[in-house]
């Protein structure tokens, strides 16, 4: 198939001129800024490699501050403030964030590669919904728990939750994890990605600007070792966790034998399925937005391409002409489709698997692109011709590699997208509404797009079956996660539990 | 001359059978004074394996059906363990060395607890499901589903009351189990099994193992086919460690052991741990 030119278009790209980036930035604790007592590291913007800022790495000693700091907050203010005070403070945050959005989107952009289209029209504006949806939730709490009047009239806060967040929604993530925390009334110690501060410590001086009461939400920077520092610290009474299912395992582990709640958002390897009756130019658009969305760089991507036999041959060739008009470059620019990979070492993973994929006898294709010569980038990608046995149909790429498998029945289709440990999302495209239903009932996943693919709303749970992970985000189900229905949860220390404590 | 009675040999539940344990292991059963009362089959590695086997088998078909037949086939259940009342009532009562009072209202608790989980078979979906109003134009609907394959550590001291109170919350909305029964007073679990042979209950959605927790228990956490983990009747708070330490290796849904009171009311507390959430987008449009 000859690659059918794109149109060409000037350059489009969006001013830095609106972000005030320093040169380095402490730790958000006690509702100011501080240094760390450790080391410091740099992030860089992953289109050029070109360093944003030093950030401070926090040791053991900072997190226990912050942690301390949040029980301190927790004890004497945030748990005793009425819900309706308490949604004051979450409805100036949102408005301010939708105030400063395009600040925040430009910064996004820098810091993790994403089209500035992505982060202006999805990522910040669902940061703003998601502050105001539970907003909303923190003077209702007692309807947010199933069995209201019976085990659920009076829920109650967890107590202080230690929240660690993924690099691919920095701040979308932060957002999914605070929001609902703090209208719950629990106070937060939480650690950004170490190659995504950036929006994460913008956002405490949005923390500030709300006068939101120093200690309810600390924000400490670092790697892994910060993030277990935070995982097993004694007085953290809840973890929520986004990331790789290996870590989620590691933290699933850790906090054995003690009192702590645990959400997991974890990997994923989704099914998209095509369906003979699909109305495929939308099908196409749809496995397009499904696995090149944020370079691929989604837990829930439609890594895994299922299409009926029947229309094999067309949804391939309209797929290829569709990827021949992506844009891949600047992630500033506005006309920019896909961005740069987030970081060396994601590169590198994306690299190996395809390799194993060429080995393994799948066939790749890329269409024509110039990629830029500094930064981190890979060209959309598909795999055809893959088996389940494959590696890139069974492990997680992240990046934006699609592969594509076939099938003739329905049934047939069930059985191969849940042939994985995963279970996170799916998608099904077809016309036929029994069918739509059927399918979806039959997928054992936790987000079902039936003729749509990444759609996200506050309002709407989201969350996997099997090892992507336990608990949902967003919606009634979301706070749920930080409630109990028990009122002496949070006077218990977490840390240990012995025979015949009450969880 | 008095009658010889006819005794029983008690034996594990999987996949609707009454199999012995494939290890030829037997322990004593005592009463409550130490009289003995039986050999009880002395569950191993191998059966607790085979146990799965029979629930996964098992989970698809129990899983689809409509829950209104769910619900009814439970209450089925009750109806045939009020029918076994009395058995019940003696077979507590040297367990749990209670007086026959309280053994007849541990029995009835049980059975009308039962009665309340077949309820819930078609009625938890309204109640923990969710109709999500998000801002664009999708219908958006969020809908409980069963986690697969439960393995339950039943409680150790409260034999049958506190047996169908862990097992009958994970059946109703369509997991299967592999429960360990009681050790030492497992004789109510052997019972109950032949209740749900007679109920109309397909084989392999409910598995009773008589036998150890802590031999068999490892085991059933580290089993990759195995979704959640109930540890109602771990007492020993390193074995409880250890087992959700082994669950975390698939991520299993473990329910922590707590100090619970089985007369009480249980709410949701039981019902929701082995659900899954899902969430089905489309969009509307003409």
């Amino acid at each position: 198939m000859a690659a059918k030119k794109t149109f060409e278009y000037a350059p489009a790209p969006e001013s830095r001129a609106i972000v005030d980036l320093k040169s380095s930035y402490g730790l958000f604790i006690n509702g100011e800024f501080t240094d760390g007592s450790g080391s410091t590291f740099k992030t860089i913007n992953p289109a050029s490699e070109e360093v944003l800022a030093e950030v401070a790495e926090a040791t053991t000693a900072d997190v226990d501050k912050a942690v301390r700091a949040a029980r301190t907050a927790f004890t004497r203010v945030w748990s005793k403030m009425p819900g309706s005070e308490r949604a004051k403070y979450l409805y100036r945050i949102a408005r301010i964030m939708a105030e400063r959005s395009r600040e925040f989107a430009v910064l996004e952009s820098l810091d993790n590669g994403k089209p500035i289209r992505e982060s202006r029209d999805v990522d910040i504006p669902l940061v703003s919904q998601w502050f105001f949806y539970y907003a909303g939730w923190a003077d209702k709490l007692g309807y947010a728990l199933p069995g209201n009047g019976h085990s659920g009239a009076n829920p109650q806060p967890l107590g202080v939750a230690g929240q660690i967040i993924p690099w691919n929604f920095p701040l979308m993530m932060l957002a999914w994890k605070i929001a609902p925390a703090l209208a719950a009334g629990n106070t937060v110690v939480l650690k950004p990605a170490e190659t995504t501060p950036l929006t994460a410590l913008l956002f405490a001086e949005v923390c500030q600007q709300a006068d939101l009461p120093p200690g309810v939400v600390n924000i400490v920077t670092g790697a892994g070792a910060t993030g277990q520092a935070i995982v097993e610290h004694a007085d953290v009474n809840k973890i929520a966790f986004t990331g790789s299912t290996a870590v989620g395992k590691a933290i699933a582990r850790s906090v054995a034998g003690t009192d702590k709640k645990v959400t997991l958002e974890l990997g994923g390897k989704a099914a998209n399925i095509v369906f003979d009756d699909a109305p495929i130019d939308q099908a196409v658009e749809g496995i397009v937005n499904g696995i090149f969305f944020n370079q691929g760089h989604v837990c829930c991507a439609g890594s895994r391409l299922l299409v009926q036999e029947s229309v094999y041959d067309d949804v391939i060739e309209r797929l290829k002409r569709r990827m021949t008009t992506l844009r891949v470059g600047d992630p500033l620019d506005k006309n920019t489709d896909i961005g740069a990979i987030n970081s060396a070492e994601q590169l590198a993973r994306i690299k190996k698997l395809t390799a194993v994929g060429d080995a393994e006898g799948a066939e790749r294709w890329s269409p024509p692109c110039d990629l830029p010569s500094n930064g981190f980038w890979f060209a959309p990608t598909i795999f055809t011709g893959v088996t389940q046995a494959h590696r890139i149909a069974r492990e997680e790429i992240f990046g934006p590699v699609l592969s594509v498998l076939t099938f003739r029945t329905p049934a047939e289709a069930v059985e191969k997208a849940n042939n994985t440990p995963y279970g996170l999302s799916a998608g099904v495209w077809t016309e036929k509404g029994s069918r739509i239903l059927s399918v979806a009932s039959q997928l054992r996943a936790g987000v079902v797009w039936a003729n749509t693919f990444n759609k996200f709303d506050p309002s709407s749970p989201f969350g996997g079956y099997k090892e992507s992970g336990y608990g949902r985000e967003g919606g009634r189900h979301g706070l749920e996660a930080y409630l109990s229905a028990d009122p002496a949860a949070a006077e218990r220390p977490p840390g240990r539990r012995t025979k015949g404590a009450h969880r | 001359m008095s009658r010889i009675d006819v005794r029983k040999t008690y034996k594990l539940f999987i996949g609707g059978a009454f199999p012995r344990s494939e290890s030829g292991r037997t322990y004593d059963v005592t009463d409550s004074k130490d009289t003995f009362l039986a050999n009880a089959a002395k569950a191993s590695r191998k059966d607790s394996r085979d146990a799965v086997i029979a629930a996964r088998k098992a989970f698809g078909g129990w899983s689809t059906r409509t829950p209104y037949n769910r619900g009814q086939i439970l209450y089925r259940v009750a109806e045939v363990l009020e029918g076994r009342r009395d058995q019940f009532v003696s077979e507590v009562r040297a367990s749990e060395g209670l007086t026959a009072r309280q053994a007849n209202a541990v029995v009835e608790a049980a059975v009308d607890r039962w009665v309340w989980y077949a309820g819930w078979a078609d009625k938890l979906a309204q109640v923990v499901g969710n109709a999500n109003p998000v801002s664009g134009p999708f219908f958006n609907l969020s809908s409980p589903e069963p986690t697969g394959v439960v393995a339950i550590a039943a409680p150790q001291d409260s034999s049958l009351l506190g047996l169908v109170s862990v097992i009958a919350p994970a059946i109703v909305s369509g997991n299967t189990v592999v429960v360990v029964s009681s050790y030492e007073r497992p004789l109510p679990a052997i019972n109950l099994s032949e209740v749900l042979a007679t109920s109309d209950l397909p084989g392999g959605v409910v598995n009773i193992l008589t036998g150890d927790i802590a031999e068999i228990g490892p085991w059933l956490a580290s089993h990759m086919d195995v979704n959640a983990f109930d540890l109602a009747g771990v007492d020993d708070v390193e074995l409880a460690k250890e087992l959700e330490v082994g669950s975390a290796g698939n991520l299993k849904r473990v329910v922590r052991p707590t100090a619970t009171d089985w007369t009480a009311d249980p709410g949701l507390s039981r019902l929701t741990p082995f659900l899954e959430t899902k969430t089905v987008w489309h969009p509307i449009g003409v």
